[in-house]
């Protein structure tokens, strides 16, 4: 021996051959994706494989008077043309409600319309072809007559008397309602000595999913079975869901989700045009397809947002946050969507407003209502960014009452980093969080009393720069509170099988997915590091329900924190498995072996002893020669689900640099800066990735993204040229820090992080708005900020 | 109605028969097979569908199938083979400037296109370049890296 191992320092975890828990390692098999060879379901080709075009509703609110199909079905290539009444045979309506939001009403839901639509975009009929092209030129020629029906667009009058009541049977438009009264609101107003209070109003966006929507339902009469291609974040609920309305055993449904072009909670819900296409293979007796085309992606893929929420909070002249209280409206759309309902984003506002703030003193209203509109529910962040921006919307208005620098009253104000466990004025639970550590770790990233000197220099100048801050927490890891108790078959737990083949690489099932977040990665990431495996010899299966354990999916920032600790257990109990063989071929004992480097090694030296693939070679081919007694189990599974707390909450603190054009109205971003906490980092650089990634689709809301209705219900900028997203050439660069809590729930300690940049993002760049207009006395609480809103507020328009 | 045309695609000759409206993005998807050309807007928006005709990069979804008589078509199969973006590729790896895929073979080709013509991009032109390819997921900082990072490597390899 060349060095003596007690000279050295003892391998730390992170210092092993095979540790990548922490590290920064490309994920597995971009090459597929960058090379053009992944698939998608868009991609899809299947043998007899038809194509379904759905014939829609041009108007909002309109009885169905007729459906001609003669001439279409004459068409060539036309296989079929099919109506709600016709699909109604194979497949059963459904209704959107949750039974632990207390109070939630909707109506039932079809495939397809019958008798009557609700928004523009509801599919009227069904054509199916043998090419997409041959299925819209019939789909054109579908008579559909119509009657047209008053439309319910505007949510302040959908609860008015002299509305129309969109689904009779309901009573009214009301899909629900939560109050929430904390602590002693109105004694802490009267002692507070300023009050300030505005109504923020949050524009409809959706998610533009660059690949839409799009599945291949493949019924085989033979076999009995249905094979769902779907770009999903969780396979398992829509296994569920078709079996349920299509009258099957969940043993007759396999989803297989391949590779999914963008989620961001787009897909994770159960869409009508979906329905149907699984209902036509089963009528049809053949695989049909279905991808939804631009337009009808901003008509039917789910929005979001869309609240007006009036907002007053109560400070004292030292800085002390006395009291919030939040009136919030929403209009969902006709419908609550199925099956994680569209009462969650408002449930979510009026849990985490006031949340990063110590305050106990909380009243809240949410209303929910029906309208004429296309369907809303969970896109990315659900309900974050409304409770953020008008929490973090008020504390500077509040500051700006005082005149306290916006970053002084969030330190006087936010929960003490030594206060934990403790509890939100909503009753929220919070394990570990670290505002004030993340606060001053943002100060110190933008250098931000330079900012400020620069920032007056400027004014002198003409030129008026803004600095926005927002703190802001974020739910990750749900466990069944979220769905599971409101009777929703939407699993939160997790399973992950790993096993060691043949050749001694290992075989990883997980039931979380994979829509490029890093599922995959921080898979073979934690069960390398724990076998003491090479990366590249884990091959990770998701996406597959015949393939893979139970799960949930990747959805709510549950992948990592959730699937990963699942991982974590399994790979140990493989490794306890494998070192018990080892021990038994060694004639040795199992505390005196490691694994490491793909081979079982000397724990103690590290000398190596038996490599994984000739352990493999003896287990599956030489099992006679092994010790009498042993039988090998080279395969384990564990599931995961946290128990203690109902979510793992997460916090961090956003900053926005930006300069306001008085002349124009446009906004120029020339920095963005983020600090979260999400506990143990699995790969940092993937963590980073999913915050800058997140913050700009919450730039996006803040600045551009707004689905236009009109009067009538129409959605006027259905197309990408009209419907704004962020481009490459006005973003900024955004630079991510961290600070880590782990939760103690698991012994991964990882938590959620895939919403966080969105949360707060459009909170900071509002602020920054706001704190640019400061000279000119003009306040926005409305986004999108638009040039036009911009110029508006300075009465320069 | 039907109209024949002959094109080569990725070195290869086809020749087809095809009907005028058909586009180039579903005449390489549906036609010859080569899916990794995406199709995201339909209208020229948003660049998953970019391709290079005659060297030049094209929105396949505003190009008619009809309109590549005679032409050389290049798509992400294509450059992936001939190893011509293979360090681009790697430094898209690296930094991690793909999440679901979807924009990639479509901003990989725009890249190289601005790297083919500006050997010392600066990150604004970079920004500029690549605003008619809509990336969802990354918030675009990673790509900007990654191509910096490529031109730098390109320029220390032909000094």
């Amino acid at each position: 021996m060349t060095s003596s191992p007690e000279t050295q320092e003892p391998l730390s975890a992170l210092d092993r051959p095979n540790s990548y828990i922490g590290k920064v390692v490309p994920r597995p098999n971009l090459d597929r994706l960058m090379q053009g060879r992944g698939l998608y379901v868009s991609d899809l080709e299947l043998p007899r494989m038809a194509h379904v075009v759905f014939v829609r509703s041009p108007h909002a609110h309109a009885n169905i008077v007729a459906v001609d199909a003669g001439a279409a079905k004459e068409m060539p290539g036309v296989i079929a043309v099919v109506t709600g009444e016709e699909l109604a045979s194979v497949i059963t309506p459904w209704v959107g409600v949750l039974s632990h939001l207390k109070g939630l009403k909707s109506a039932p839901q079809r495939a397809i319309a019958i008798g009557r639509v609700c928004w523009q975009g509801e599919a009227v009929a069904a054509v199916v072809a043998t090419s997409r092209a041959a299925a819209e030129d019939a789909a054109e020629i579908v008579s559909v007559g119509y009657e047209e029906l008053e439309a319910v667009t505007d949510m302040r009058t959908a609860l008015d008397p002299e509305t129309p009541v969109i689904h009779a049977s309901l009573g009214n438009n009301l899909a629900f309602e939560r109050t929430l009264d904390a602590g002693e609101v109105d004694a802490a107003f009267a002692g507070s000595e300023e009050i300030a209070e505005a109504e923020f109003i949050f524009g409809r966006h959706t998610g533009v999913t660059l690949e839409p929507r799009a599945v291949v339902a493949d019924w085989n009469a033979a076999e009995t079975r249905l094979t769902i291609y779907q770009g999903t974040q969780a396979p398992h609920m829509v296994q569920n869901i078709a079996a349920l309305h299509l009258g099957l055993e969940e043993s007759q449904v396999r989803v297989v989700c391949k590779d999914v072009g963008g989620s961001f909670g787009i897909k994770v819900h159960i869409y009508a045009d979906e329905m149907a296409t699984y209902a036509l293979s089963k009528l049809l007796r053949r695989p049909v397809k279905f991808v939804a085309d631009r337009i009808e992606s901003f008509n039917t893929d789910i929005h979001a947002r869309d609240h007006r929420c009036r907002g007053r909070i109560g400070v004292t002249r030292d800085g002390t946050i006395t009291a919030f209280e939040i009136d919030d409206l929403t209009g969902i759309g006709p419908y609550s969507m199925y099956p994680r309902t569209s009462a969650i984003e408002a449930n979510q506002v009026v849990n985490l407003v006031g949340g990063p703030y110590r305050t106990k003193n909380y009243r809240a209203r949410a209303r929910v209502v029906f309208q004429n509109k296309n369907v809303m529910c969970q896109y990315r962040a659900v309900g974050h960014p409304i409770a953020c921006s008008v929490t973090e919307g008020l504390v500077d208005l509040a500051a700006s009452k005082i005149g306290m620098d916006p970053l002084e009253i969030r330190r006087r104000n936010l929960i003490a980093d030594d206060a934990y466990p403790c509890a939100s004025a909503s009753g929220l639970r919070f394990e570990l969080l670290s505002h004030h550590t993340a606060l001053n770790k943002l100060m110190a990233m933008m250098d931000y009393d330079a900012l400020r000197t620069e920032q007056a220099a400027l004014r002198e100048k003409n030129i008026h720069r803004g600095i926005g801050i927002a703190s802001f927490i974020e739910v990750t890891n749900p466990s069944a509170a979220f769905y599971g108790v409101g009777g929703a078959k939407i699993s939160s737990q997790d399973g992950v099988a790993v096993r060691l083949d043949a050749q001694g690489s290992v075989v990883c099932q997980t039931s979380i997915t994979e829509q490029g977040q890093g599922s995959e990665s921080l898979t073979a990431q934690i069960v390398g590091s724990v076998l003491g495996v090479s990366m590249s010899r884990v091959r990770v299966i998701l996406g597959d329900t015949d393939q893979t354990p139970y799960g949930g999916g990747t959805w709510a920032s549950r992948g990592a924190g959730i699937g990963g600790e699942a991982a974590l257990q399994a790979a140990k109990i493989l490794r306890k498995n494998i070192l018990d063989v080892a021990a038994a071929i060694l004639q040795s004992s199992p505390t005196e072996l490691d694994i490491a480097d793909n081979a079982v090694v000397n724990a103690d030296d590290g000398a190596p002893r038996i490599e994984l693939r000739e352990l493999a070679r003896i287990v599956y081919f030489r099992p006679d020669t092994l010790p009498p007694g042993i039988q090998p189990e080279l395969m384990a599974t564990r599931h995961f689900v946290p128990r203690e707390y109902p979510f793992a909450f997460t916090n961090g603190v956003q900053a926005s640099w930006l300069e306001v054009d008085t002349d124009s109205g446009f906004v120029k971003l020339f920095k963005h800066w983020v600090v979260e906490d999400c506990g143990t980092l699995i790969n940092p650089q993937l963590v980073d990735e999913q915050i800058r990634g997140g913050v700009v689709q919450g730039l996006g809301a803040a600045l551009f993204e707004k689905c236009v209705y009109d009067e009538r219900g129409q959605l006027t900028n259905a197309n990408m040229a009209d419907y704004l997203v962020p481009m490459s050439g006005e973003m900024p660069d955004i630079d991510v820090g961290h600070v880590v809590s782990p939760t103690a729930e698991s012994e991964l300690g990882a938590k959620g992080a895939g919403e966080a940049g969105t949360a707060g993002a459009a909170a900071a760049v509002a602020n920054a708005v706001n704190d640019a207009l400061r000279p000119f006395g003009a306040v926005i609480t409305e986004i999108p900020l638009t040039p036009q809103l911009i110029l508006t507020s300075l009465k320069r328009i | 109605m039907k109209k024949d045309v002959t094109v080569t695609v990725n070195g290869h000759k086809y020749e087809a028969r095809v009907e005028p409206r058909l586009l180039l993005s579903d005449f390489l998807r549906d036609t010859l097979g080569l899916t990794g050309t995406h199709v995201g807007c339909e209208h020229g928006v948003c660049g998953a569908c970019t391709v290079r005709v005659d060297g030049e990069i094209v929105r396949s979804c505003l190009t008619l199938a009809v309109q590549t008589q005679g032409s050389c078509v290049e798509t992400i199969e294509g450059l992936s083979d001939s190893g011509e973006i293979t360090d681009l590729q790697n430094a898209f790896r690296e930094r991690n400037a793909l999440q679901c895929g979807f924009c990639t073979p479509g901003m990989l080709i725009a890249a190289q296109d601005l790297l083919k013509h500006e050997k010392e991009p600066d990150r604004a032109q970079i920004r500029e370049h690549l605003s008619g390819n809509y990336c969802r997921c990354t918030g675009y900082q990673a790509i900007i890296d990654a191509v910096e990072e490529t031109a730098g490597m390109r320029r220390e390899r032909k000094p």
